[in-house]
């Protein structure tokens, strides 16, 4: 039925036309289109946030976005964040607060929690634990995720019950 | 997961954008924000054969004053309401929707035009004697909040118009509060209260209440507003009306909510809202 | 046994290094099952019965073959497979109703998702349009979803051929029950329901599967890449050296990847079949259908004691609705239950008794604790009863029945030997960190705001190492395998080290803390030693991930292995500097001669010696390469003591908790950090259950919580920050002296919820309360002990 559509994508700094299906989710065209396979799926209600990527600028779920609707949007996904030995606070944070386990919940976490920071630059616990409402995770207990948060954030990580 | 499939247009005028609903017929959808119409789609519970996507019409965003009203463009994201406290319980309403990403997506517009009763702004247009503009091929017209809900997931809003801007009054000198219920902060309220208080020397001047999730469309609590309406604002008074909450309700069960539970809900939120909203929380 | 202390004295076990695996993990470069694609993959995606219990009376499969890109569309005859998937459960002398599970649904289908038709086709999208024109027609057979009606006269059977919905009755006891009640002065009973949920790891399961040039590689996520070898081998008869499964970056399993599932049986039937890989991945809101639930019990506890608290008989009846099918292990979960009945009290007569039950829903299995907190929850809930019953203060009751410390072992009446234990000292530990008077206290002042706060406690201990085999095996308890688990140390000549582990790591930080064993005992910093896991066709076989075994189990069996490397290098050394093997030590990184650090040789130095072999002792191999088969004597059994402390909101019944503090006691921690992840997320986990998630079908066997939206995993904005601490009561069954924490806060958090619920509600006349605590049933306790609706 339908015919392709040329999307212009900027991920990470690199500039990619594709063309797809309008159906096509931007996070298939972020995994299976372009190889970035760090965004995640975790669900298909837009609950878990495993997918949560930058959408000019914005945390948004790349599974309830329409890859023709991100066209000529500036994308940044995990990979874009940082690299092994060039690591982005917040990654180093999770690392350094094993605000992780199975790592699957992990780059949407990050995504997350990079929108939390550029609006409030130094959030409560409470404000983090709220901040990441979108986001599920099923092996830490959310615990070291708010201390990463709270690190890269540059507070101390003591949180009180 | 996976959509089915449609076609896709992204006209760059309205009169594009009614012209290509127009031709797509019934089985054409808007697309905003697309955080109500992708999710059905990904389940397949909606399968639209066309989408129009509203993305690339200009002057659809963004908010502002004019003399008491607020105009809001359809496609203002939640977070941009949330950013806004100037817009009293819009705003409040708006920080509660779902979560930030979704909140940074999801519009206003697309909400209203969705009609779910468990959404959260639809009660607060209530009581902000709100009003939208519908663009069809016909022409444009108004439609007040009150008509817009008209059954569950259905609005006033015809196949071939654009919901495109939204008009508030600014409620200047109203407090307000809103209390949604629910077991996840994520999750849609099971039930929610929102409440807008005039108050002038300890005295309700005036009152409105909204009711959330409590039927098929977006309700008034008439009866707790005609029984504050110039009362003094005292915790009795406010108790007393709110017992009315729930009057003339049948909200839809569920799992996790009885109807009886949930009137009892309308009643403690009732309460709580107009406290909030009167100061007194 | 006897336990040598071979533990070096330079420790990198005990540290809480950050992780190994991390950096591919933040920074998106992983590769979980999703993330790897082959050239000429095709995509998987199956037809599934949106009926409960119907007839399957036709399936049109001609619209979809139709459908441009669709390669394939298969139904159980094409399959043509001659057994279905694995039960291996087979307890001598006990007879277990075990239906036909067929990769594909056979004439009917028995619970909502059983898959009727699988389509194959080129692409991920086309797939799922395709499996919408695959045209079945049902015709419905009544249902059955309740376990008590499932057993009654006349109800509806989910498998005709047994006459009934019976599974099989189970028991185990020890101690005189008769005579325990008989002495008791009070006696309560309880009925306990433990409802159902889910595992919901954050990725859904799939499958890759390849079968090229007459070997078949198959990339699941799972936790059993060695059970899934096995038994693709055995289902499609590939000889079992031709098979390789990988578990690759797994997202999580917690007990649900445990499993041999249709899906991976019918993507590597596939591959074979049209020679192309195939891959299917799971969507949520089917996984919620067909990746197997856990718990579903209701438990009717009996208990005895006397006035002053000693408990004089305990009797446990369990009811598990098992679901539509029995699945690898999911009959002998319930049984589980039994082997910890006894929890960590002086219990002198105990006896649990199971039955299962079939009903059109989809099967359990092991969920995290698997058994375990399911014990717990009833044996804790019931004790704050017998409490309130007796007039005894929770805690002491606990004390006044607690086994005192011991070291060396503690047989239970049922025959089971506990490790080591120290129950008191746990609940020591706690009450430094929380006081219940101050929280009682606290929950005056909020009573005046409408707000309860209560607290509540409960004190464990749990199985796990699994497993002795000669315990475990097929004629004891009747699993068919053994409970051993394997490593091999391979040093390689330029002195670095690969561990590899039967175990498969699904976010537990094995490449870290294993590691940290492995260096230890070689002199070695842990970023030299590679841990890998999960591929058949690396490493030796091994028994996988579960149960909260692959530290005591798998660890132990690194350990060992790396002793063994340690002992050959010793050899080595005391050879070529002409000294007594015995005076060979390990400091400072390097083996030397005792008393003279300057004479001596770094691994590396070792490894080139082993590798050019022309100066070794007499007879003895090249190499420095180590295997490993470990089988424990006995299992490992953590405990501790956990309290949390919750405020309810009297007036709609919502549940929020304020605090939770746990101590934990599972041996001396090899990775503090990694001991707290784990008591982190296995709380969380718990308290999800107790307070938010749960798995409903309705009366036609529909399930409604199948997506995220409705089956609420809790988000962070639900849950409090956790205080942690442990005790360290060393293990007398391994070197390590380690237990396992993978499951405890999981056991241990349910009941203690509830039980602080209870207390918060104990002014407004509350008695006693059924999880999960949703705010409508807390509510609806509050009026129904007012003695009214609202």
């Amino acid at each position: 039925m339908s015919s392709t559509v040329p999307v212009r994508l900027n991920v990470n700094g690199d500039e990619h036309t594709l063309e797809v299906e309008p159906r096509l989710l931007l996070v298939h065209a972020l995994r299976d289109e372009l190889g970035l396979t760090g965004t995640h799926v975790g669900c298909d209600t837009s609950n878990c946030g495993a997918c949560t990527v930058h959408l000019n600028g914005e945390a948004v779920k790349s599974c309830t976005v329409l890859a023709v609707q991100a066209d000529g949007a500036e994308v940044t996904t995990i990979e874009g964040m940082g690299s092994d030995g060039d690591l982005h606070p917040l990654q180093e944070a999770f690392w350094n607060q094993h605000g992780l386990q199975c790592g699957y919940c992990t780059p949407g976490m990050i995504m997350a929690a990079a929108g939390i920071l550029a609006e409030n630059p130094k959030p409560t616990e409470q404000e983090i634990r709220h901040g990441l409402e979108g986001n599920l995770c099923r092996c830490t207990g959310y615990h070291n995720i708010v201390k990463a948060v709270l690190d890269a954030s540059g507070q101390s990580t003591e949180v009180t019950a | 997961m996976i959509p089915a499939e449609f076609d896709y247009t992204v006209p760059e005028s309205l009169q594009d954008a009614i012209a290509s609903l127009v031709d797509g017929g019934e089985d054409a959808k808007l697309l905003a924000g697309g955080h109500s119409l992708l999710p059905l789609m990904k389940l397949r519970l909606a399968a639209p054969t066309l989408l129009v996507d509203l993305r690339k019409v200009p002057g659809l965003a963004g908010i502002e004053r004019q003399d008491g009203t607020w105009r809001i463009g359809a496609l203002t994201p939640h977070a941009a309401l949330e950013r806004s406290p100037e817009l009293g319980i819009v705003s409040q309403v708006a920080g509660t929707i779902a979560d930030p990403q979704v909140r940074n997506r999801g519009t206003i517009g697309g909400s209203l035009a969705h009609g779910d009763p468990a959404s959260d702004l639809p009660a607060a247009m209530l009581l902000c004697e709100g009003e939208v503009t519908l663009q069809g091929q016909g022409g444009q017209r108004t439609v007040a909040a009150p008509d817009l809900f008209q059954n569950y997931l259905e609005t006033a809003v015809a196949a071939d118009e654009v919901l495109t801007e939204v008009r508030i009054n600014g409620l200047d000198g109203w407090g307000h509060g809103y209390q949604k219920f629910n077991r996840r902060s994520e999750d849609w309220a099971m039930v929610a209260v929102s409440a807008v208080v005039k108050e002038s020397g300890g005295v309700c001047e005036d009152v409105r209440v909204g009711l959330t999730n409590m039927g098929s469309v977006p309700l008034r609590a008439t009866a707790v507003e005609e029984a504050l309406r110039g009362q003094e604002l005292s915790a009795e008074n406010i108790q007393r009306a709110a017992e009315q909450a729930a009057e003339g309700t049948s909200p839809p069960a569920d799992l996790n909510a009885t109807a009886d539970y949930k009137r009892h809900l309308a009643r403690v939120l009732s309460r709580r809202a107009l406290q909030e909203a009167a100061g007194r929380g | 046994m006897s336990v040598t202390d071979t533990t070096p004295p330079a420790s990198h076990v005990g540290r809480a290094l950050r992780r190994k695996e991390d950096p591919r993990l933040i920074t998106g470069r992983a590769s979980y099952v999703d993330d790897i694609n082959l050239s000429g993959q095709v995509w998987a995606a199956w037809v599934r019965s949106p009926e409960a219990h119907a007839k399957i009376v036709s399936i049109d499969t001609s619209a979809a073959q139709a459908r441009d890109g669709v390669l394939a569309v298969y139904t159980h005859a094409d399959l043509g497979m001659e057994a279905g998937l694995p039960m291996a459960w087979v307890p001598p002398g006990i007879e277990v109703n075990t239906p036909d599970h067929w990769v594909l649904a056979k004439d009917e289908v028995k619970h909502v998702g059983d898959p009727v038709a699988l389509v194959i086709g080129d692409d991920r999208y086309g797939v799922a349009d395709a499996v919408e024109d695959v045209v079945v027609e049902y015709d419905p057979l009544p249902v059955v979803t309740d376990p008590e009606k499932a057993l009654e006269p006349g109800s509806p059977l989910v498998h005709e051929q047994f006459g009934t919905n019976k599974v099989c009755e189970w028991s185990l006891g020890g101690g005189d029950l008769e005579a325990g009640f008989a002495e008791a002065d009070v006696i309560i009973e309880r009925r306990v329901v433990n409802h159902r949920m889910a595992g919901a790891a954050i990725e859904p399961r799939g499958v890759l599967a390849e079968y090229r040039a007459d070997r078949l590689t198959v990339w699941s996520s799972t936790q059993v890449p060695h059970f899934l070898r096995l038994f693709l081998s055995g289902l499609l008869g590939i000889s079992e050296e031709l098979v390789r499964v990988i578990a690759p970056e797994v997202g999580g399993g917690f007990g649900s990847k445990l499993q041999i599932y249709a899906e991976e049986i019918g993507c590597a039937w596939a591959s074979r079949k049209l020679g192309r890989p195939v891959k299917w991945i799971e969507a949520r809101s089917e996984g919620m259908m067909v990746t197997h639930h856990g718990r579903d019990q209701i438990d009717t506890v009996r208990v005895g004691a006397k006035r002053d608290g000693t408990i004089t008989a305990w009797h446990s009846k369990i009811l598990a609705d098992i679901g539509a099918y029995q699945m690898l292990l999911t009959p002998m979960i319930p049984p589980l239950s039994a082997f910890v009945m006894c929890g960590v009290y002086k219990t002198p007569a105990v006896q649990t008794d199971v039955v299962n039950v079939m009903t059109n829903k989809f099967a359990t299995d092991a969920i995290r604790g698997a058994g375990r907190p399911e014990a717990t929850h009833m044996i804790e809930v019931t004790m704050d009863q017998l409490a309130s019953e007796l007039g005894i203060d929770p805690l002491e009751l606990r004390r006044r029945n607690f086994i005192p410390p011991f070291s060396a072992g503690h047989e239970t009446p049922l025959g089971i030997v506990y490790d080591s234990g120290n129950y008191a000292a746990a609940l020591d530990k706690l009450l430094e960190h929380i006081d219940p008077a101050q929280v009682s206290r606290e929950a005056e002042e909020l009573r005046e705001r409408g707000i309860y706060r209560g607290i509540g406690f409960s004190t464990y201990t749990e199985i796990c190492g699994n497993a002795p085999s000669r315990i475990v095996g097929p004629s004891g308890f009747g699993l068919q395998g053994g409970g051993w688990e394997s490593a091999t140390v391979r040093v390689h000549a330029s002195g670095s080290a690969t561990l590899y582990t039967g175990t498969s790591p699904h976010g537990q930080g094995h490449e870290t803390g294993f590691a940290q064993i492995v260096a230890d005992r070689l002199g070695l910093d842990p970023a030299q030693v590679d841990v890998i896991h999960g591929d058949t066709q690396t490493g030796p076989f091994g028994l996988d991930t579960y149960g909260s075994r692959s530290l005591a189990v798998g660890g132990e069996a690194a350990a060992r292995t790396a002793n063994k490397v340690a002992d050959k290098a010793k050899a080595i050394v005391a050879h070529q500097l002409e000294a007594d093997a015995a005076d060979i030590e390990l400091r400072d990184g390097k083996f030397s001669v005792r008393g003279s650090p300057d004479r001596g040789m770094t691994l590396a130095e070792v490894a080139g010696a082993a590798y050019v072999p022309e100066n070794l002792p007499e007879g003895m191999e090249p190499g420095l390469d180590e295997q490993t088969f470990y089988d424990p004597e006995n299992f490992v059994f953590p405990f501790g003591a956990h309290a949390c402390v919750v405020d309810v909101d009297a007036e709609t019944g919502k549940v929020d908790v304020v605090r939770y503090v746990a101590v934990d006691d599972c041996g001396p921690a090899i990775n503090p950090m990694l001991i707290d992840g784990q008591v982190h997320g296995g709380i969380a986990h718990a308290l999800g259950q107790a307070l938010y998630e749960r798995i409903h079908y309705d009366e036609s066997g529909q399930l409604v919580t199948g997506t995220f939206v409705d089956y609420a995993l809790p988000t962070a904005a639900e849950l409090p920050s956790f205080e942690t601490d442990r005790t360290e009561t060393p293990s007398t069954v391994n070197s390590l002296g380690v237990k396992g924490v993978g499951e405890a806060g999981t056991i241990a958090a349910s009941p203690a919820a509830t039980n602080a619920v209870i207390d918060a509600l104990r002014p407004l006349g509350v008695k006693f309360i059924n999880m999960p605590l949703t705010p409508m049933r807390v509510w609806e306790a509050i009026n129904e002990a007012k003695g009214g609706a609202a």
